[in-house]
């Protein structure tokens, strides 16, 4: 089964910008699935169409098998959106923000009730339900718009950037949260800034870019074709020159910290030879860049590079 | 279209908007009431104890069903342009529109928030005429239709400009210089048969005129104009203006990209 279908999608404002060109994409049930590009790429343009905030231009869209031109209504109650900007009623009560959204799904009052209840204490805001929505913190604001989003239980959660602003205990216990209800069967789409939380939470990656795809598979093959990785060694003993390392790059950054770049074929611990074959005991390492944000870059950088020689004279 | 479901997302809207009617009491109850009350002090006894009787009624007892009907249409009107502009201006409608609720229920559930505001003001108005002068219902069924009706009008229309407004300066440009001219010249304070033939024939293009005496007709039991009329005037507006909502949200004007 699949989650939400996307074909030949494309979206041209009225201002003659083209968002869209022409996108397709398949989400299956179940999938926690990640949807990147810099800004302006044109992600937030797809959601806005698949969320029937956006009027699309040309192609098609189902959500669970229902198209959102035939069948409108049966494919907005499987969606739960989590917007990129805040679009709180300010004025109005966390409590009373998540018990309307509930009665435009059409739930019931007692269960609205129940189910406000349920996740305003996931998303620890039960003790902030009487406060205007005004009153809360960015980050408090950013999981009120989650509980909001989950409070119908919707089969596809769109998240659009729910951790711009949070802090990172907040956004761990997120992260836990949004784990535990993908297991229970909640199809996820997520676009985030934060390539760690893509690499950490998402198994299908697509990467958007000026409106076209140009990355749709699994993150484990993604992350398969990144044939090179920088870390950062933090040495015991001072140095004073890079040491020759067969198979790898070395590059002294100051007299106690070396970087190294290591292509596929090679292990962690042949480095680890070498290094104590010349005495130099490293105390820790870390990755220079995310290993997503790294692929990220280079496929956009690569595409500029293309275009900047195909239009050189 | 899932009935159970939409009946519960107006209720909803409903309910989301008498508690903000409630909650800015100060803005949306108390004007009305202090406008209202220095009408009835300075036009109907001050002034209109020099005025005299006018179709057989004292001056305060004759302004008393215009001055209420004001009200009525002011307030639906300007609670549904305001609440609607504001989720706009706020991006909460996307709450709206994101939700499998018909068009036509976000248009029926602001309506009858609107409607509600009306009564409720309209409701504390005639309390305040009830100090100042005596009013007897002569036709029950005519005073409370035709108020539903008046308020539907005007909460449609209401609608209508949120749609288009833009900044907050728009849901103020039609109520300053269409809603409050053509409420003033349609016969609130005076009758037409005062006015020389040309100006009647003018005045009778004015649908408020046909809905002030109606609700007039219903308490006192005199009007200017067809009873009949009003109603096909009324209910020609609410038809026209609710299919011009529906194709407004239908196409997304003002509220999608």
């Amino acid at each position: 089964m699949t989650a939400l279908t996307i074909r030949n999608l494309s979206k041209t404002y009225a201002n003659g910008n083209v968002a869209l060109k022409g996108i397709d994409l398949v989400v299956e049930a179940g999938d926690f699935y990640a949807l990147l590009g810099p800004n302006g790429a044109g992600k937030t343009t797809a959601i806005g169409i698949v969320t029937s905030l956006v009027n699309k231009s040309g192609g098609d869209v189902e959500i669970f098998g229902h198209s959102i031109d035939t069948d409108l209504e049966a494919a907005k109650s499987c969606i739960g959106l989590v917007p990129q900007e805040i679009n709180l009623n300010l004025w109005d009560s966390v409590y009373n923000i998540v018990l309307n959204q509930a009665g435009y799904y059409g739930l019931p009052r007692r269960l609205a009730q129940q189910r406000t209840e349920k996740y305003l204490q996931a998303m620890r805001l039960w003790d902030r339900r009487r406060q205007a929505a005004r009153s809360l913190s960015g980050g408090m604001k950013r999981r009120l718009m989650i509980a909001r989003a989950l409070v119908h239980e919707p089969k596809l959660l769109i998240l659009d950037e729910p951790t711009a602003g949070v802090d990172i205990e907040i956004r761990r216990s997120m992260w836990d949260y949004l784990r535990e209800i993908n297991a229970a069967g909640t199809t996820i789409i997520l676009t985030t800034h934060y390539l760690e939380e893509a690499e950490s939470l998402c198994r299908h990656v697509a990467i958007i870019d000026e409106g076209r795809i140009i990355e749709d598979a699994p993150m484990k093959t993604v992350l398969r074709k990144l044939q090179r990785e920088v870390f950062v060694l933090s040495l015991e003993e001072p140095i004073s020159a890079a040491p020759a390392l067969d198979g790898f790059e070395a590059r002294l950054l100051d007299n106690l910290e070396l970087e190294v770049a290591k292509g596929p074929a090679r292990s962690m611990n042949e480095l680890f030879a070498q290094l104590a074959q010349q005495n130099i005991r490293v105390l820790s390492l870390r990755n220079k860049a995310n290993r997503l944000e790294e692929l990220f870059m280079r496929l956009v950088e690569n595409k500029d590079v293309a275009r900047t020689q195909a239009v050189a004279p | 279209m899932n009935i159970a479901l939409n009946l519960i997302a107006m209720r909803t809207i409903v309910r989301k908007e008498v508690v903000r009617v409630l909650r800015i009491w100060v803005q949306t109850i108390v004007p009305p009431a202090i406008t209202m009350t220095l009408y009835f002090i300075i036009f109907g006894r001050l002034i209109g104890s020099r005025i005299g009787s006018m179709d057989g009624f004292d001056y305060m007892q004759y302004i008393a069903p215009g001055l209420i009907m004001m009200a009525v249409i002011t307030n639906s009107y300007g609670n549904v342009v305001s609440s609607f502009f504001a989720a706009k201006f706020g991006r909460h409608i996307e709450e709206m529109l994101v939700s499998p609720m018909a068009n036509a229920s976000i248009v029926i559930g602001h309506v009858a928030g609107g409607v509600l505001r009306g009564i409720l003001v309209g409701a504390l108005v005639t309390m305040i005429a009830l100090f100042f002068t005596d009013l007897s219902l002569r036709h029950p069924l005519i005073t409370i239709s035709i108020v539903l009706l008046s308020s539907t009008v005007f909460s449609l229309a209401g609608f209508i400009n949120a749609v288009f407004a833009r900044k907050f300066d728009d849901i103020s440009i039609i109520p300053t210089f269409v809603l409050t001219p053509l409420t003033y010249l349609g016969g609130v304070f005076y009758s037409i048969s005062l006015l020389p033939d040309f100006w009647q024939k003018v005045s009778l293009a004015n649908p408020i005129l046909y809905m002030v005496n109606a609700f007039r007709y219903g308490i006192l039991g005199v009007a200017d104009i067809s009873i009949a009329v009003a109603y096909g005037i009324l209910i020609g507006f609410i038809t026209v203006l609710f299919i011009v909502c529906l194709a407004l949200m239908r196409r997304g004007v003002g509220i999608r990209e």
